[in-house]
């Protein structure tokens, strides 16, 4: 028997077995990819393909100068929005999560039900009923206002509030998956933690905050992490709260990317302020493993 | 990497019980329960004002005084069903879309993982971490070559162009790996020796003892699809092709001044996959806790 045909029989099913994946993947991901970075340094288009430019980073150039410097404010908005999401979602879920965990099993799974819910439906619909709720006549906001006697707002179309507004959408929504996986994290902490430290008299506040916050720490960290990797993402909310844009205010860098790619075909740039986008969330990457480096398990 | 199963389960363990708390603890505990309830309703009323709208019939602009208590009429249902022709269609490409790729993944994604988490091959280790690094890259980079292979393959405003490119998402490999790493090997090993054959082994012992992150890997698997916009409002642009989140996306732009029909279509497309959780919310908040991946 051959050395090849031996190899088959041995490792040939473990091949076959992942085989259907990796040509999806291949041909999805990974050429996509590749293909990207190409187009990046490219003036490519529909009918005659890439051209390669000089010099090679223009297209990079291009989009921070491009429009007055509309990707710089895509960019600090992006970077705004995620800041103000993330670290409201962190303590949301952080706080919501330390109260269902004393609670029986029926109330806390009631309660994690609840929050999970609204994270089914699309960003897309969720963002529409968000617009509805902004709506400067007939909107829940605005009638709220009236009631306790303010001036109605203009959320969605002034530009020194709207990106807030949108924000503000993201802050009120609860953060479904920290939440769930808080409440799991703190569910395994062994109880004997809490029983010693209770016998050394730690009141309930110091026993969150020197047992149940240190021990959750990576749970966090991961939080952190998936919560600002889809905020450096966010689109579909800022396509149906604010579908033309109100001036540079409401772009986002993906709405960025979406608009050059696909409205104006300039896939050049628009590829180049995708790698833009890659190399940030790359970066938290980067810091995660990092920090993880120093846990400790326990 | 990814979190252990089985220690992630001891959460679900209920508290135990408490002492008989002194007046102050119970104090605390009903504060406690106030926060949570009030979060819920802040957390659940843009659904509700959703749903309290598309079934009060609107015809144009909604009143000044929102609704609040729903009339339960279908009126703007039937607005929608009537003047949008092809809401039907949307809701059958999102259904054919989602199952698609959805099967895909219940079966390749499992047999990938068994391969990744029981059986040793070379460039084992190489290939998963080639897989999982990519998890990193935003689905932003990839759109324009994947129109340009969606548009050379002839694909793009079809379904197939839909659906493709979402059986490239590695995600349940990892989720199903990291189910069939706490199986025990025995049966597998067992059947072997019977002679059964590798599919057979595959097929009738690894698939049924998977159904519980089977379950959970085609819950998300259905309702992220059912749910996708940016891919498919980039390669379809006949109304008729449209899956639902598109053509509700576009109801506001057809429907301007009809915001009753544009309620409907909305609360028309969210309902499934509430209906969906209801029904299966055990599998989903499991499937949180198993696609979480640590460090």
């Amino acid at each position: 028997m051959t050395g090849l045909r031996r190899f088959i029989r041995r490792h040939g099913w473990s091949y076959a077995f992942i085989l259907p994946s990796l040509i999806t993947f291949s041909v999805f991901v990974l050429a996509p990819v590749v293909w990207a970075l190409v187009i990046s340094f490219q003036e490519y288009s529909l009918v005659r393909g890439g051209r390669w430019m000089t010099p090679f980073y223009k297209n990079y150039l291009t989009a921070f100068t491009q429009f007055g410097g509309v990707f710089v404010s895509a960019i600090r908005n992006t970077l705004i929005y995620t800041v103000f999401t993330v670290t409201s979602n962190i303590l949301v879920g952080l706080v919501l999560a330390s109260l269902i965990q004393p609670l029986s099993h029926r109330l806390r799974t009631f309660f994690r039900a609840a929050y999970y819910l609204p994270a089914v439906t699309s960003a897309l619909i969720i963002g529409l009923t968000w617009a509805y709720i902004f709506n400067a006549q007939w909107g829940f906001a605005n009638y709220v206002l009236r009631l306790v006697g303010l001036p109605p707002v203009r959320w969605l179309s002034d530009p020194d509030i709207a990106l807030g507004s949108v924000t503000l959408s993201a802050v009120l929504t609860v953060p479904a998956t920290a939440v769930v996986l808080f409440s799991a994290a703190m569910g395994s902490i062994p109880r004997e933690y809490y029983e010693a430290a209770e016998l050394d008299g730690a009141g309930p506040i110091q026993r969150w905050w020197h047992i149940t916050v240190p021990l959750i720490k990576s749970t966090t960290l991961y939080l952190v992490v998936i919560y600002t990797i889809a905020s450096f993402e966010v689109f579909e909310r800022i396509y149906v709260m604010v579908p033309s844009g109100v001036g540079n205010s409401t772009q986002t860098i993906v709405t960025q990317i979406y608009n050059n790619g696909f409205k104006d075909l300039n896939f050049g740039v628009a590829s180049a302020q995708a790698f833009v986008l890659f190399v940030m969330i790359a970066a938290v990457a980067v810091v995660q493993f990092r920090l993880l480096r120093s846990d400790v398990e326990y | 990497m990814i979190e252990p199963i089985g220690h992630v389960r001891a959460g679900v363990r209920p508290a135990q019980p408490r002492r008989r708390s002194h007046g102050a603890a119970a104090w605390g505990k009903w504060a406690a329960v106030a926060v949570l309830v009030v979060t819920a309703v802040v957390a659940l009323f843009p659904m509700y004002w959703l749903f309290a709208n598309a079934f009060t019939p609107i015809s144009g602009t909604p009143p000044l005084t929102p609704i609040l208590v729903p009339a339960f009429r279908l009126d703007n249902f039937a607005r929608l069903l009537g003047g949008t022709k092809y809401y039907a269609n949307w809701m059958l490409n999102s259904l054919v879309v989602a199952l698609a790729i959805t099967a895909w993944h219940v079966i390749f994604d499992t047999m990938a993982g068994y391969a990744f988490a029981k059986r040793r091959f070379p460039g084992r280790n190489l290939l998963f971490w080639v897989l999982l690094s990519t998890l990193m890259i935003p689905v932003h980079v990839t759109l324009i070559p994947l129109y340009l292979i969606t548009r050379r393959i002839g694909l793009v405003d079809t379904l197939g162009g839909v659906i493709l490119p979402g059986t490239a998402v590695v995600f349940g490999i990892f989720l199903m790996r990291q189910y069939i790493q706490t199986l025990p090997s025995e049966l597998e090993e067992a059947a072997r020796v019977d002679g059964a054959g590798e599919l057979r082994i595959f097929w009738e012992i690894i698939l049924p003892l998977c159904k519980p992150a089977v379950a959970s890997l085609a819950i998300f698997t259905f309702v992220r699809f059912w749910n996708d916009f940016l891919w498919p409002l980039i390669v379809l642009n006949t109304p008729q092709n449209y899956t639902l989140t598109v053509g509700v996306a576009n109801l506001q732009g057809e429907f301007m001044t009809d915001w009753g029909v544009i309620f409907s279509g909305a609360a028309l497309a969210a309902l499934p996959t509430i209906v969906f959780f209801l029904a299966f919310q055990r599998y989903f908040l499991e499937g949180v806790r198993m696609g979480a991946i640590k460090g």
